[in-house]
């Protein structure tokens, strides 16, 4: 790659040839604030102007995050000209946002507050005080709320969901002053092709989008003395949750987190693990079946609700490649008021059913009108991580102090399969563990396939299991990557026994619930947090070897695939196609 | 298809129907073809319904959004159906002292809508412009391609009547 040499701020930078001067001086140590630039998704629209730099012979100031670097450049960051500019920006912005940050979703973890911060701004002259918010707050879908007074344009959102995920819900509509993110003829959020990922959210620099909050259900039940109230969390989150209270990225938190879940007052703290881990044994059975009676194939996995709701809108034609298992949350909810209050010998009405996901979709999934299999709503409140990290700052309770503490029986145990259902490739990893088990008799050679591990968009394998000859595989995580292999399989063209598919870039650690910020960096990080858990920590490394989930067969399911597991482990999808109702704009 | 076509009928002929389809046959394979779909859409079918553009969308595989999203960036393009003549009044400066306020009143009055709408009987959509460089006829009343100089509101009444 060839090189140019520049100044910066009097300072000698090389940087690469077609490299922006925000790379070059990120390169050099030099900080230039910005609140649109995303360039891990290629997302540099030179809209929000505060990354203002003086280029010696140019005009008017530069926008740095557009304006490529050349030989014998001299570029200024820090002069009285870029200084009172980018004050003038941010303030231009916050004149037309909300001033609601002490109450704000986003406040601490907010873009604007930061950059307000770095460029010295000391007074907004003009404040916007009315702000009508009819219309402007769609609250109709069950994961995310959109605000739009808040928006600050950046759209950022608008790439994440047409480049990456490839749903195209969001759009920039009408122009100049007018312009307003919106779904497709301005229609609420629920009745768009949204599958409710959070990606956006996770890009969005404020509080424009978030999670729609049920952190107070939650409290009120804990309150009740009539409620039996129990949790699960998801893989993800043991490996996330730390970034809440300041632990660097990686940090595997599962004993303080159990630990948090018991003082803020749940009865029961179990373990989505668990149901991860008979998700294996049911769907690992459903492959074999499938292979040895001739079913459709291959066969997809079906953990990730965002992936559903995608293929329900987009696939419609396919769904019959979607595993029938349950999602482990739903797998949780209906053995919760099943198996879970025969065993304790509780009313199961009187149950209430929490879960901890890094997750939107998961609020919309326990929402669907099936995933009531044990007479109740299987699953009744879905928290984010994000979510949780609020509750135990609310209550007080100093995270980084807390002692270790363990799962309580019978739905805590899990193996190192189960945790990694929460990195791209894990459920995949896992399968092959108890499937070539199953089949052959023995443990795979090396229990690490590597191969489905990391950030590659499309990832390969073939193991060779016993009689069954060269298992081919495939795993996708993003759903633009997700789109791929399904038009192969429509054209006919895919050969694999068994796909895997995360509807989030990188799997659950980060999904759409996790903590701000999550970026590819923090993605690899959570990942070798929950490998480490798999490899290091958990003495036992396949479902099948879980004796909690033995138990389970035994007393209860009797066997996989079964007669009861059928009742309550298993679903059935909806052909949703992309047509919107017919409602006009406002 | 079914459910589209029922969707379509309720405002368009079939005929119409089918030229929709025609055009965005021709631009499918392109590149770049929406916004010359939209005009030629626009033109055979007056304005650019929700119908037609999940029409279109489906027709050269783009999402609705980005439809939408062009539909509305551009002035030229409408989702609400246009009167039959379209009313201009100039609001540039120099129209605007010599009463071009006055005039789209009047018109609001006379009509029961306001700048932006179409009348009940769509014959007329009132609009505005800012300045028609022919500040020396002001205020000047644009409808379709007439130019009409020196218009008072006591005046618009016959202006109009040549249009039906």
């Amino acid at each position: 790659m060839s090189m140019v040499k520049l100044t910066i701020d009097n300072r000698s930078v090389e940087a690469p040839a077609g490299s922006t001067i925000l790379e070059a001086a990120k390169s050099a140590g030099i900080k230039i604030p910005t609140l649109c630039a995303w360039p891990e998704i290629k997302h540099t629209p030179g809209a929000c102007r505060v990354c203002m730099t003086e280029v010696e012979g140019q005009r008017s100031l530069i926008a740095a995050c557009v304006f490529p670097v050349s030989d014998g450049m001299v570029v200024h960051t820090n002069t009285e000209k870029v200084r009172k500019a980018r004050k003038m920006v941010v303030e231009l912005l916050l004149a037309n946002h909300p001033q609601e940050c002490n109450y704000c979703v986003r406040n601490g973890s907010c873009e604007l507050q930061k950059v307000a911060e770095f460029v010295g701004l000391k007074e907004v002259r003009f404040p916007y005080t009315q702000f009508p918010s009819e219309g402007l707050i769609d609250r109709s879908s069950p994961s995310i709320v959109r605000d739009s007074r808040k928006c600050i344009d950046c759209h950022r959102c608008v790439t994440v969901c047409e480049q990456i995920q490839t749903v195209s819900v969001l759009t920039p509509a009408h122009r100049g002053s007018d312009v307003k993110v919106v779904p497709a003829m301005n229609l609420p959020l629920n009745e768009s092709n949204c599958v409710t990922c959070g990606q956006c959210i996770l890009v969005c620099p404020v509080g424009a989008l978030y999670e729609k909050d049920e952190v107070d259900l939650v409290w009120k039940a804990l309150q009740d003395p009539t409620k039996h109230v129990i949790v699960q969390e998801a893989p993800a989150i043991r490996a996330a949750l730390g970034e809440e209270f300041g632990m660097p990225p990686g940090s595997l938190v599962t004993g303080k987190m159990i630990a948090a879940l018991r003082r803020l007052g749940f009865d029961r703290v179990f373990d989505t693990n668990f149901t991860a881990d008979l998700t294996i044994i049911e769907e690992g059975n459903e492959l074999l079946k499938r292979v040895k009676e001739g079913g459709t194939l291959p066969m997809i996995t079906s953990c990730s609700p965002g992936w559903i709701k995608f293929c329900e809108h987009f696939y419609p034609d396919l769904l019959d490649h979607l595993s029938t298992c349950k999602s482990p949350q739903q797998m949780f909810g209906a053995l919760a008021k099943t198996y879970y209050a025969e065993t304790a010998g509780i009313d199961p009405k009187d149950i209430v059913s929490v879960s901890i996901m890094p997750c939107t979709a998961k609020k919309f999934e326990a929402q669907r009108p099936e995933m009531a299999s044990s007479g109740y709503r299987d699953v009744d409140y879905v928290l984010t991580t994000r979510e949780l990290g609020r509750m135990i700052r609310e209550a007080g309770i100093d995270f980084d102090n807390l002692p270790d503490e363990d799962y309580d029986a019978p739905m805590g145990e899990y193996t190192g399969a189960g945790t990694i259902f929460g990195a791209t490739g894990g459920v995949m990893e896992a399968a092959l563990r108890t499937v070539y088990a199953v089949v052959t008799g023995e443990n795979l050679p090396s229990l690490d396939i590597t191969p489905v591990r990391g950030l590659d968009g499309v990832k390969e394998a073939a193991v060779k299991v016993g009689p069954l000859g060269d298992v081919k595989v495939a795993v996708a995580h993003g759903l633009g990557n997700a789109r791929k292999l399904m038009d192969k399989i429509r054209e006919g063209k895919a050969d694999y026994a068994f796909i895997e598919v995360m509807c989030c870039p990188g799997g659950c650690v980060s999904g759409g619930g996790e903590p701000i910020p999550t970026n590819n960096e923090i993605r690899i990080k959570r990942s070798s947090a929950l490998y480490a858990d798999d490899g290091q920590v958990q003495k036992k490394r396949q479902s099948h070897e879980n004796e909690s989930v033995k138990n389970l067969y035994d007393k209860f399911l009797k066997k996989p695939l079964g007669h009861k597991s059928h009742e309550l482990l298993h679903t059935h999808y909806t052909k949703r196609g992309t047509e919107m109702p017919h409602k006009q704009d406002e | 298809m079914k459910a589209e076509d029922t969707e379509l009928l309720k405002e368009f002929t079939p005929e119409q129907v089918a030229k929709l389809d025609s055009i965005v046959e021709k631009y499918k394979s392109k590149p770049g073809g929406l916004i010359p779909v939209l005009e030629e859409a626009q033109v055979c079918l007056e304005y650019l319904p929700i119908s037609v553009q999940k029409r279109i969308a489906a027709g050269l595989n783009l999402p609705l959004s980005r439809v939408y999203g062009v539909v509305t960036f551009y002035s030229f393009f409408t989702m609400t159906p246009r009167g039959k003549h379209t009313i201009r009044v100039c609001l540039g400066t120099a129209c605007y002292v010599r009463g071009g306020k006055a005039l789209t009143e009047a018109l609001e009055k006379q009509f029961g809508i306001k700048e932006g709408e179409t009348t009940a009987d769509r014959m007329f959509t009132l609009e505005s412009v800012r300045c028609l460089g022919a500040c020396g006829l002001g205020p000047v009343v644009v409808v379709d391609e007439d130019v009409h100089g020196r218009v008072k509101p006591g005046k618009l009444k016959e202006v109009l009547s040549q249009y039906n």
